[in-house]
C-alpha cells in the first residue's frame, strides 16, 4: 500500500510555481523538512531537482552555489557528516583462516607501507566472499591505535613491555613464533623495509623453516598453488623478476597492493594463552648514537629546521638547530642570499625532503618550497604573516617574532636537558 | 670505527685477546648494475674492508660456487684488496649453498662472520646471513655501520639505521653481521695482489635446491606508478583535489601568544614526535 506514489497534483503545481505565496511551504513539505527541497521523488519515480532552491542569496544580493557544503548551514554539515561514516563496517566473527600482519610502526604510528600491507592481508583474506580470513596484527611497543579501524585490522596483538624496545630482534622473534604456534596463520605478511621488518621477516622465516618470498610486490589468483595465490617478486638486487607461488611468509615491498579505503574493520584484542618465556639475549642495546645533524642528508633527514627570508637573526638560527639537534635547510631566498648554501635548498629546485618534523621558520610557503615538503609528515610554521601558504599547510603554526620564540625554544630544550640530567 | 685510537693498555689486552679474532668475510659475485659483467659484489666489498679495518684480525674469505672465468675474475677482485688467498667451497651453479658454507663455518670456528645483505644474482632474498645464524645458533646483527671494537668476546657494533641514524649494540662472539650500505666504501682493488692472490677450492657435499627451477625469472619490469585515486564525491572535490595546493587537515594556529607560549606549544610538538635526544 505505502509503496504506491501518490501524487498531489496540486502541490505538484504549487512547488512548480515559484511566484505562489505557499510555494516554499511545499517545497519544503515535499523535500520532507528540509528548508527549500531541492530535490523530490517525482510521481513516476524519478528524481526531480528544482535548481532554483540550490545556493544561498550572498550579502551583495546575488545568488551563490557552494558545492563544498560548508556554507550551507544544517543540511550541508550532516551531508559531510555522511561522507565520513560512509565506510561500511566489516566485522568477522568466525574466520576460516588468519592473515597475520607486522607492521613496522615507526613512530608508533602506521606507515604508508604498512598500509599497503595491510590493503594486501585484505586481499588475502576476503579472496573467498563465502568464507573470509581476518586480518590479524602483531603490533610491538606502546601506540594509541589510530587509524588501525581504518587500515583494515580486524584482530590485533599488542605485545608491550622493556623486552621489546630498542633493538630486540631475539625477543621479536620468540613472540612471534608464540603467535605462530598458538594461531597457525595462513599467511605472514611483514613490509621488506629497512625499519626492521626486513629483518625481522627473514628471521621468522629462518626460525619457521619456511622459504619466504622476499620483495613481492603483485599477487594474483592461481588456483594450481598451494595456497591458491602466485606472487611476482623482484629478485637479484632488484634487477629480475621472479615469479613464483605464494610461500607463506611474505616480504612485501612498498605499493604492493591498495590501502584499505572504504570499510572499517573491527580492532579486536587478542592475547597469548601463555606469557613468554624469559630470553637471554645475546645482543645489548646500548641505544642510538649522536650522530652530526650537519652531516644527514638533507633529503632523508628526520627533522630539519628551515629558515626563510625572515629570519634576520641567522646565529641564533644556528644555535637553535644544534641545540635541537636538527638537520638546517633553507628556502631559495635564504640561498639566493647568501645565508645558507645551496645544497641545503629545499623545494623543487633543491632538495625533495621527507623529514619527520619539519620546522619552517620565516618561510612563507611558495609552491615550490611546499613541494619539496609534501611527504613531510608534521610542518611546523613560525611567521609573522598569518595569512600565509606556509600557515595554512601548518600542523601547528605560531605568529610572531621567529628569533624570540626560537630564542625561547632554545631556553626550554637546554632547562629540559638540565632537569634530565640532575634526574639521573 | 677508528681501531687505532686504542690506547696501548687495551691494545695489550686486545692482543691477547684477539690474536686468535678469526673473522670471516663471506663474499659472492655480484653482477654491474648496467654492464651485467660479472665484479664483487658492492656490499660483500664494504664487509671486506669491514674486516680489513679492525685490529689484529685474521681475515679470510669465503666463498660457495663453481670456479669459471666470469667468477674468477670477481673473487680475484676481492683478493685485490690485499689478502692473500680465498677459500672456494665448491657448488655448481642450482645447489643450495647454506648447508655447504654452514659445515666449513662450524669447522673453521671463526669469531665473527661477515656478509653483505644480499646477492646480487639469482634469488637475492638477503636470507643466507639468518639461515647460517638460524643452524649455528649463533646471534646476528644485520645492516652493520662498522665495528667499533672487539674486546673479551664482546663486540661492540655500529648499526645504521634509516635516516643517517646509529645505535651502539654489543653483542657476543661468535657471532655473523651482515653489511649495510652505510658502511665505509671498499678500497679500490688493486691488479697485482689481484693476480697473485690463490684461490683454494675445497669439495663440499652438494644439496640441490629445487623449489628455484620451477620459478620463472624475467628482467625485472618497471612497477607500474600508483594512480591518485581521489574519491570525491562533488566535482568541487574532485577539482580541489586535481588543482589546489597541499594543505595539511586544519592545523592549529597560534596567534597573539607570547614567544614562550609559541615555543612551548612547539616543544610539546617535538616530544611527542619523539625527535629531541
Amino acid at each position: 500500500m505505502s509503496e504506491i506514489i501518490r501524487r498531489d497534483p496540486r502541490k505538484e503545481w504549487i512547488a512548480r510555481n515559484r511566484l505562489h505565496p505557499d510555494h516554499l511551504s511545499v517545497l519544503a513539505e515535499l523535500g520532507e523538512g528540509s528548508s527549500a527541497a531541492t530535490e523530490w521523488m517525482g510521481p513516476n519515480g524519478v528524481v526531480r531537482r528544482n535548481p532554483h532552491a540550490v545556493g544561498f542569496i550572498g550579502p551583495n544580493g546575488i545568488k551563490r552555489i557552494d558545492r563544498s557544503g560548508v556554507q550551507q548551514g544544517g543540511h550541508a554539515a550532516t551531508g559531510t557528516a555522511e561522507a565520513k561514516d560512509s565506510r561500511r563496517q566489516v566485522t568477522i566473527d568466525d574466520p576460516a583462516f588468519l592473515v597475520a600482519v607486522v607492521p613496522d610502526l615507526p613512530g608508533g604510528r602506521l606507515s604508508s607501507h604498512d598500509r599497503d600491507l595491510l590493503g594486501l592481508a585484505r586481499q588475502l583474506a576476503d579472496a573467498d566472499g563465502e568464507r573470509p580470513g581476518a586480518v590479524l596484527a602483531v603490533i610491538f611497543g606502546s601506540t594509541n591505535g589510530e587509524g588501525f579501524s581504518e587500515a583494515g585490522i580486524d584482530r590485533l596483538i599488542a605485545l608491550d613491555g622493556d623486552d621489546f624496545d630498542g633493538y630486540a630482534p631475539e625477543a621479536r622473534l620468540a613472540a612471534l613464533a608464540a603467535v605462530d604456534g598458538e594461531f597457525s596463520p595462513r599467511h605472514w605478511l611483514l613490509p621488506d623495509s629497512k625499519l626492521g621488518g626486513a629483518e625481522l621477516g627473514r628471521r621468522l622465516a629462518a626460525r619457521l623453516r619456511e622459504r619466504p618470498a622476499t620483495g613481492v610486490w603483485q599477487l594474483e589468483r592461481d588456483d594450481a598453488c598451494a595456497l591458491g595465490w602466485r606472487c611476482t617478486a623482484r629478485g637479484a638486487a632488484g634487477t629480475t623478476d621472479i615469479q613464483r607461488t605464494l610461500p607463506r611468509i611474505v616480504l612485501a615491498l612498498a605499493e604492493c597492493a591498495e590501502p584499505v579505503s572504504e570499510t572499517r574493520h573491527a580492532v579486536q584484542a587478542l592475547a597469548l594463552s601463555q606469557s613468554l618465556p624469559p630470553l637471554l639475549g645475546r645482543i645489548d642495546d646500548l641505544g642510538q648514537v649522536a650522530v652530526d645533524p650537519a652531516g644527514v642528508a638533507l633529503a632523508e633527514a628526520e627533522f630539519i629546521l628551515s629558515a626563510g627570508n625572515g629570519v634576520k637573526e641567522w646565529e641564533g638560527f644556528h644555535q637553535a638547530a644544534k641545540v635541537l639537534g636538527a638537520t638546517e635547510g633553507a628556502s631559495r631566498v635564504a640561498v639566493d642570499d647568501g645565508y645558507m648554501p645551496r645544497d641545503r635548498q629545499v623545494g623543487a629546485t633543491g632538495t625533495w625532503v621527507t623529514a619527520r618534523v619539519y620546522v619552517a621558520v620565516g618561510i612563507s610557503g611558495a609552491i615550490q618550497h611546499l613541494q619539496g615538503i609534501q611527504s613531510c609528515e608534521k610542518v611546523v610554521a613560525i611567521n609573522l604573516d598569518p595569512g600565509c601558504d606556509m600557515i595554512k599547510r601548518a600542523d601547528l603554526a605560531v605568529i610572531g617574532d621567529s628569533a624570540s620564540i626560537l630564542a625561547s625554544l632554545v631556553e626550554m630544550v637546554q632547562r629540559l636537558r638540565e632537569e634530565r640530567r640532575d634526574a639521573a | 670505527m677508528r681501531p687505532d685510537t686504542h690506547d696501548t693498555a687495551a691494545r695489550n689486552s686486545g692482543a691477547q685477546a684477539s690474536a686468535a679474532l678469526e673473522v670471516a668475510v663471506l663474499v659472492s659475485v655480484g653482477r654491474h648494475p648496467v654492464t651485467g659483467r660479472a665484479r664483487r659484489a658492492d656490499q660483500d666489498a664494504r664487509g671486506v674492508e669491514l674486516a680489513l679495518a679492525l685490529s689484529e684480525a685474521r681475515v679470510t674469505l669465503l666463498h660457495a660456487g663453481s670456479l669459471d672465468e666470469e667468477s674468477e675474475s670477481a673473487m680475484r677482485g676481492y683478493l685485490g684488496m690485499g689478502l692473500p688467498a680465498l677459500t672456494l667451497v665448491e657448488q655448481p651453479p642450482g645447489a643450495d649453498v647454506v648447508p655447504a658454507l654452514a659445515d666449513t663455518l662450524s669447522d673453521a670456528q671463526p669469531q665473527l662472520v661477515i656478509a653483505g645483505e644480499r646477492a646480487e644474482q639469482g634469488e637475492g632474498s638477503g636470507m643466507l646471513p639468518y639461515l647460517l645464524a638460524e643452524r649455528l645458533g649463533w646471534p646476528l646483527v644485520s645492516g652493520l655501520a662498522a665495528v667499533e671494537k672487539v674486546e673479551n668476546g664482546v663486540a661492540t657494533l655500529l648499526q645504521a639505521l634509516p635516516r643517517g641514524q646509529r645505535r651502539r649494540l654489543q653483542v657476543r662472539l661468535p657471532a655473523i653481521v651482515s653489511v649495510d650500505a652505510a658502511a665505509a666504501a671498499a678500497r679500490q682493488s688493486a691488479f697485482g695482489p689481484a693476480r697473485r692472490g690463490e684461490i683454494e677450492v675445497q669439495p663440499a657435499a652438494v644439496e640441490w635446491d629445487e623449489a628455484q627451477a620451477e620459478w620463472s625469472v624475467a628482467p625485472a619490469r618497471k612497477r607500474p606508478k600508483r594512480l591518485k585515486i581521489v574519491k570525491a564525491a562533488s566535482a568541487r572535490d574532485r577539482f580541489k583535489a586535481a588543482a589546489a595546493k597541499a594543505e595539511g587537515a586544519g592545523g592549529q594556529v597560534l596567534t597573539d601568544v607570547t614567544p614562550e607560549q609559541g615555543a612551548e606549544a612547539i616543544l610539546k610538538l617535538l616530544k611527542e614526535e619523539g625527535v629531541l635526544r
